[in-house]
């Protein structure tokens, strides 16, 4: 099977490639000659780390099977194409839940760990790679390892956050936490400038479990950075429900983007007073908490044929305040703005990967829809102003970003490339190890 | 609790019906050609739920093989009361079109097995003046095309033997459900291009299962394909012999 089957999710940009599944762990890598292959989760990367034009997939989505849970120790294994979402269903009314899990439960174990994803819980918790126990790495050549920190510790610090490039990852062992229920206390607090968001974060993350900001960056001058802070602590409630579903969806491709800077605008002024109006302590459920763009499936699509780019940086510590600001002035200043800016802090617990994202600092993500060239060189000025601060861009999100950038924030990326798998690849890989 | 015997049960699709049956807390007994492979799926059904797994290797076209591991069924859950027929293979146009051993194979495993294996079942059910049976046809079977006619053919037999089963034991309390996916993206159609028509096995396992529940007699699945299969059946034979299907 080959063809425009699988996109990223900011089907930005296209790619044409072979389609190859695996169905059973034990199964052989298929052989496919000259071309490269890149193990694919299910999709949810922005930009074309998922991606591997004129080469093949490995489609490991059905690798799906659960392999044990202890509910005692909260440990699970199971095989690499789970989705969070059912683990969260499968491992809650046992008392456990995910240590870590990103902003969509939509996300394989595999590519959960080859991206080190991280979540609104990253200044307690760290990486999700962090909470993983062990797991099996298929390689090209027919091998088959066995990774942990302390077992080939040194392709599993390579395979965390490796980007797919150093094996298929068939099966994993990963630890959960213990949590009482499905429910959290959740507050939401605004702020009218950028300023206050940092004096509220530190201390928000001293007293809670799940902090995250969300910013509306269009807002100007006296408002630069006004938005609003939630988080969100356990409660001690054992009910286990599923929360009640109104899933949207976004049947089709919209031929034409609605999202022009004067509907962000709008969306991002009405979306800020109705929070403002709810702002205060509220019981929700951890769903609509941590995964809140769940609610509409497919919701991509709103950004037409042409897709969306996301920008996601992370500044350290001492320069974030400035850097942040200069970063949302400049997008501000474009109008070209996204409907859900967020910030967030991440906390000083290292990241066990080679070349994870996370970082002590600031960290802010945004999309922006293509609009070709003038885009890209929005995108090109952030890079400046966040390399200036020492700070780096998350390559799960990223599209476009230079070799040169990408190989000075990432030093790792040449012990990466020793260790990868030769016969693995991904369109991300090319574009950023060529000699810049 | 619900007691089912699957039959075929490292099929992609039976493995979906499976793990939603174990979500529903039925006992399973499992039957398959790979060991190991049952064992995976075995680990996977207990974590979901089910209330209790067991296996046996089948290879279904041996006959003497297959009562003993319905009995073997019965046995260990004590009982049944459901059957699911899922195993199936979709022979290489290469292979059949020349060799009337392969073709004769294929019929084998894809119609003459999974009607002895009803034959054996029904015997039972009836016996014990109780349960349900599930098989998988196809709707390959409704119409011969030049692309998969044997396969076509067997699942063809197999969809006219259910339809006339059913019709015997209509009145008494033993069931018949024929269901008959359209295209489904598992390993059997591996080296096909996917498009439009095509459903994951999720999605027949959820009209496997709900067919189950609601006591249904033909199911399509999904349920588009009632209405295509319809029009390609209506078609007249002098133009439908020159359609390239
Ligand atoms: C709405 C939304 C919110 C998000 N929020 C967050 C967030 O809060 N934090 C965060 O960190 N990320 C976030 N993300 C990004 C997402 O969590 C990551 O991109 C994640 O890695 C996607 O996993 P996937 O299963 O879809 O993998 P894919 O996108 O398909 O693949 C991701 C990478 O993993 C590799 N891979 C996949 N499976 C395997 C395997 N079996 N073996 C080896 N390598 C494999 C692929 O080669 C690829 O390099 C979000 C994404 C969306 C759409
Ligand atoms: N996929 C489709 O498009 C489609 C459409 C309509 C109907 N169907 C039917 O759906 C059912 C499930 O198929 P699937 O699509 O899920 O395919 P699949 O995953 O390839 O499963 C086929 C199964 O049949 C088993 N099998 C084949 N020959 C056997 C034999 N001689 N003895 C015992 N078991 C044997 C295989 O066992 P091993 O694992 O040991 O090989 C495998 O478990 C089949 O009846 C198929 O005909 C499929």
């Amino acid at each position: 099977m080959s063809g425009h089957s699988h996109q990223s999710w900011g089907r930005w940009p296209r790619a044409s490639q072979q389609v190859l599944p695996l169905y059973w762990p034990d199964d052989q890598l298929p052989a496919t000659g000259d071309l490269s292959l890149l193990p694919r989760g299910n999709g949810r990367s922005y930009g074309d780390v998922c991606l591997n034009d004129g080469g093949a997939l490995l489609d490991c989505r059905q690798l799906n099977r659960f392999v044990s849970f202890d509910p005692e120790h909260g440990r699970l294994a199971c095989e690499a194409g789970v989705l969070l979402g059912d683990i969260q269903r499968l491992t809650l009314p046992r008392g456990w839940m995910l240590s870590v899990s990103p902003g969509t439960q939509f996300v394989t174990v595999g590519g959960a760990i080859a991206n080190d994803v991280h979540g609104k819980n990253h200044h307690r918790a760290g990486t999700f790679g962090r909470h993983v126990v062990s797991f099996e790495l298929r390689r090209t050549d027919g091998s088959c390892l066995q990774c942990s920190p302390s077992e080939n510790p040194e392709l599993f610090r390579a395979t965390v956050g490796g980007l797919g490039l150093t094996g298929v990852i068939t099966r994993a062992e990963i630890q959960l936490k213990p949590v009482s229920g499905a429910y959290l206390d959740q507050q939401t607090v605004s702020f009218d400038h950028l300023d206050r968001f940092f004096e509220l974060a530190a201390e928000a993350d001293r007293q809670h479990e799940y902090t995250v900001a969300w910013i509306d960056c269009l807002a100007r001058g006296p408002e630069l950075g006004r938005g609003l802070l939630m988080t969100a602590d356990h409660r001690d409630e054992a009910n286990c429900s599923e929360p009640a579903r109104r899933r949207l969806s976004v049947p089709f491709e919209l031929p034409v983007s609605p999202v022009r800077s004067w509907s962000v605008r709008q969306f991002n002024r009405w979306y800020f007073n109705r929070q403002r109006r709810n702002a205060g302590r509220r019981r929700v459920h951890y769903q609509p908490f941590f995964y809140p763009l769940d609610a509409v499936g497919q919701w991509n699509r709103v950004y037409g044929r042409s897709g969306f780019y996301q920008y996601q940086c992370v500044i350290p510590e001492g320069q974030a305040r400035e850097a942040v600001s200069d970063i949302l002035e400049r997008v501000s200043d474009a109008g070209s703005g996204s409907f859900l800016a967020v910030l967030k802090r991440f906390g000083d617990l290292p990241s066990p990967g080679l070349l994870s994202f996370p970082m002590p600092g600031v960290t802010l993500a945004l999309d922006f829809a293509n609009q070709g060239q003038r885009t890209l060189d929005l995108m090109d000025s952030l890079d400046q102003l966040t390399h200036a601060a020492g700070g780096r861009v998350n390559p799960s999100k990223d599209a476009r970003m230079s070799a040169a950038h990408f190989q000075q924030a990432y030093p790792g990326w040449k012990q990466l490339q020793g260790l990868a798998d030769p016969g693995l690849s991904s369109s991300f890989w090319r574009r950023v190890t060529v000699a810049p | 609790m619900t007691r089912a015997l699957i039959i075929g049960a490292t099929s992609a699709i039976a493995g979906a019906v499976a793990r939603l049956w174990a979500e529903q807390g039925h006992a399973l007994f499992l039957t398959g050609r790979n060991p190991e492979r049952l064992k995976l799926l075995r680990h996977d059904l207990l974590a979901r739920g089910a209330a209790r797994v067991e296996t046996a290797v089948l290879e279904v076209t041996d006959t003497l093989q297959q009562e003993a591991v319905i009995s073997q069924a019965v046995q260990t859950l004590d009982g049944l009361d459901l059957a699911l027929l899922a195993h199936g293979s979709l022979p290489g146009s290469d292979d059949w079109h020349s060799s009337p051993e392969a073709a004769r194979l294929a019929f084998e495993v894809n119609a003459t097995a999974t009607i002895t294996l009803l034959t054996r079942l029904t015997g039972l059910f009836e016996s014990r003046q109780h349960g349900t049976l599930v098989v998988i046809s196809s709707v390959a079977g409704d119409r011969g095309r030049q692309s998969n006619y044997l396969y076509g053919a067997a699942k063809g037999a197999v969809s006219l033997f259910t339809q006339g089963l059913r019709n015997r034991l209509h009145g008494g309390p033993v069931r018949v459900i024929t269901v008959k996916p359209g295209m489904v993206d598992t390993p059997m159609t591996r080296s096909f291009d996917k498009g439009l028509l095509w459903a994951t096995p999720e999605q027949v396992a959820i009209d496997v299962v709900r067919a189950v529940s609601r006591g249904r007699d033909v199911v399509y699945s999904p349920w588009y394909w009632r209405w295509i299969m319809l029009v390609i059946r209506l078609l007249p034979e002098w133009l439908f012999k020159r359609l390239r299907l």
